[in-house]
């Protein structure tokens, strides 16, 4: 328990008559991520969302360190960086403007770290054009650059790899492997495998009801 | 807020200053970005003026160009108009933030959601309720205002577009889900501002009569900060749920 970081214990959501999540438990240490699978409609992304807080679970918890985040759901969110399906961006602004109020409102970004998170993820050349001009991938590769910026040990990933080439998804699976490395924990809602060491990798199927 | 000892090892390995951003500067933030925005789509920010003229310009040609009659009128008019025109732009005050995924970023950013939305209203305000006071005082005149009133137009108009700003910002975030909102938008807000524009036509009609306006002035003045102190929490609230 004490080396235990995010847990989830029992998780019950409904939406409407559908009962999405039925008493689902997790457990994840500082350094593992967890791997959440299962077919379409089977809730990943609901369990994602109550992770975070934007769902409220009828029933169950969710415990950060040992606490419950509905008591401190600040505290959680300034913990966490959530990237759902769409890249957080706005079309009419560039990557680099884009990064400078998305993640300036969690915390103050230099230029020098702008430069270097746009750097990692291959954005350097297209950074000060309007993101409306941007492929589906280059998107999702600015939404990879503000996670790094995010500097913050929970990452929770709704399909992370989506619209990326092989190269896009080898960096997200080196970043995740660096942010594991450094004592960070990762849940991710992935179809297909995630280059991260066995040992670090935990998985959660979801069955449909 | 607590830290864990886990969390604490991932800001340790960043670069740079990894303090929180206070509130203050994230809301600043918010309202430099909306603004930048803004000037970025002009189409959308001329709209809600561009009506405000049209209408005022209108109803000179449909009454009657006798200047005395159009001068009896011109507080209904202007604040009608100016009603209409602010809740033009109400459609998009949190729109966009919705469909691109920027609100759950705000409701997850460790910042005080209430904070991050008021500051959206205010940059609302300052993008159509500050144009239209601007505005306000030359459609007046084409109505037969004396420019005496001109003070008491900008005033009773800056400070009641602060009230309906922020009525229908919770109007805006009650139907954040609804497809085609404007309808639904328009039966939610129109109410809740039928005493700002009681007050507005009235501080306006007693400052083209060259009266004391102070009263009517004060009233909207209470309902602004009264606006100010519980709409963003309704706001908030709202935003949260749609969330969901």
């Amino acid at each position: 328990m004490s080396d235990c970081c995010l847990q989830g214990e029992n998780l019950h959501l409904w939406r409407g008559a559908r009962h999405v999540l039925r008493g689902v438990h997790f457990s994840v240490t500082r350094g593992e991520c967890l791997q959440i699978t299962g077919s379409n409609g089977t809730g990943k992304t609901s369990l994602l969302r109550t992770v975070s807080g934007l769902m409220y679970a009828e029933e169950g918890r969710v415990l950060w360190d040992g606490r419950d985040v509905r008591k401190d759901l600040l505290g959680f969110h300034a913990d966490l960086a959530y990237i759902g399906h769409e890249p957080p961006l706005k079309a009419d602004l560039t990557p680099r403007e884009n990064l400078r109020y998305w993640i300036g409102v969690r915390r103050p970004v230099s230029r020098d770290e702008e430069d270097q998170a746009l750097h990692r993820v291959g954005a350097d050349s297209w950074s000060d054009r309007p993101v409306r001009t941007l492929s589906a991938g280059q998107k999702r590769r600015v939404a990879l650059a503000g996670l790094a910026l995010m500097a913050v040990p929970l990452w929770l990933l709704d399909e992370p790899t989506t619209n990326l080439d092989t190269e896009g998804q080898r960096l997200v699976g080196s970043l995740i492997e660096e942010h594991l490395a450094a004592g960070g924990l990762v849940v991710a809602a992935i179809h297909h495998d995630l280059s991260v060491s066995a040992t670090a990798l935990r998985r959660l199927e979801l069955a449909r009801e | 807020m607590h830290r864990s000892a886990a969390a604490a090892a991932p800001r340790r390995a960043g670069a740079g200053a990894l303090a929180m951003t206070s509130a203050l500067a994230a809301a600043r933030l918010t309202l430099v970005r909306d603004l930048r925005l803004a000037f970025r789509k002009r189409g959308q920010l001329v709209q809600p003026l561009v009506f405000f003229a049209i209408v005022t310009t209108l109803f000179p040609l449909a009454i009657s160009p006798e200047l005395s009659r159009l001068r009896d009128v011109a507080p209904g008019v202007l604040w009608v108009a100016a009603l209409l025109s602010s809740l033009l732009a109400l459609e998009f005050l949190f729109r966009d933030d919705a469909h691109d995924g920027t609100l759950e970023q705000y409701a997850l950013s460790g910042q005080s959601l209430t904070w991050l939305l008021f500051a959206k209203t205010v940059a609302h305000w300052l993008l159509t309720g500050l144009p239209l006071a601007v505005m306000a005082p030359l459609a007046g005149l084409s109505l037969g205002v004396p420019a005496s009133a001109v003070p008491g137009i900008v005033v009773s108009v800056a400070v009641g577009s602060v009230a309906l700003s922020l009525i229908g910002s919770v109007g805006a975030a009650l139907t954040l889900g609804v497809k085609r909102s404007g309808a639904l938008l328009s039966l939610l807000t129109l109410p809740l501002s039928m005493p700002v524009l009681i007050f507005g036509a009235r501080a306006t009609e007693l400052s083209i009569k060259g009266g004391d306006f102070s009263a009517p002035l004060q009233l909207l003045g209470a309902l602004a900060v009264l606006g100010v102190t519980l709409a963003p929490l309704a706001t908030a609230a709202a935003v949260r749920i749609n969330l969901e």
